[in-house]
């Protein structure tokens, strides 16, 4: 699954418009805190976080995950989606919660980052 | 003699969040470029990140420098204090002394430590109060499965 087919399941916008939306979704996520994160973080995740700051965008692209998920509409600060952009990062935006899209994701078939 | 093959230091300024993982994005990509196997560099990438991260929350400055030899990439996390009391302590999984703003930003969740020790292959710290914490990281380069050579 690509993350422009993981748009549609979730019926979530991309906030970047450099993003490379034809990169490979390998695995779900929600979580906030970051350390957390970096424990379980996968190539290839969608994590869904209310995170907005700069550093969401540090882990995502460290841990080369496929996009990060804003969650009940929390919007990305000016700095975080610039950086995002530069990156490439793909920054999908729901009014949905974390539950309900991670609900959605599981029933399309994404699994949970392997332990 | 030992050869070393590459040195990098970067120096880590306290409580600057905006710039947070940016010595740890430089030591990735450089790694990268030499072709590192991929689960080391994730490995690596994880300890550099959350290393930088315990200077920015925590010390009163430090910096980070990386060590590779044909061998090996040591990781070496060195600050001016203020130090670790407890050390032990520290090491607990969810144990964490982290200020409000950090935690407001989602850090803090007492993983640094220990993601620093289950990421590398060998992790070593030590502290005085009063002097500084350092922290030092190896990770071979070489699949141990290979078996001796």
């Amino acid at each position: 699954m690509k993350v422009q087919d993981l748009m549609e399941i979730l019926s979530a916008r991309c906030l970047t418009c450099q993003a490379n939306l034809e990169a490979e979704v390998s695995c779900g996520y929600a979580c906030d805190l970051l350390s957390w994160v970096l424990a379980h973080g996968r190539k290839g995740m969608a994590w869904a976080t209310v995170q907005t700051h700069l550093n969401v965008i540090a882990v995502a692209v460290l841990m080369e995950m496929a996009c990060v998920i804003l969650v009940e509409g929390v919007l990305p600060e000016e700095a975080t989606l610039r950086k995002a952009e530069e990156e490439g990062l793909a920054i999908l935006s729901s009014d949905k919660t974390a539950y309900e899209l991670c609900g959605l994701m599981a029933k399309a078939g994404v699994l949970p980052p392997e332990a | 003699m030992e050869e070393i093959a590459l040195v990098d230091t970067y120096q880590v300024r306290p409580g600057d969040f905006r710039t947070a993982g940016e010595a740890a994005a430089s030591i990735k990509r450089k790694l990268k470029q030499l072709g590192i196997n991929s689960a080391v560099l994730r490995r690596i990438s994880v300890a550099s990140y959350e290393a930088e991260l315990n200077l920015i929350i925590h010390s009163f400055g430090g910096s980070l420098t990386m060590e590779m030899t044909p061998v090996e990439l040591r990781l070496y996390s060195r600050d001016i204090g203020p130090g670790i009391a407890d050390v032990d302590k520290a090491m607990e999984e969810g144990y964490s002394t982290a200020s409000e703003e950090a935690r407001d930003l989602g850090f803090g969740a007492g993983m640094g430590l220990p993601n620093m020790r289950r990421n590398a292959d060998a992790f070593r710290i030590q502290s005085k109060v009063g002097k500084g914490t350092t922290i030092e990281m190896c990770f071979a380069l070489q699949p141990a499965a290979e078996g001796s050579r």
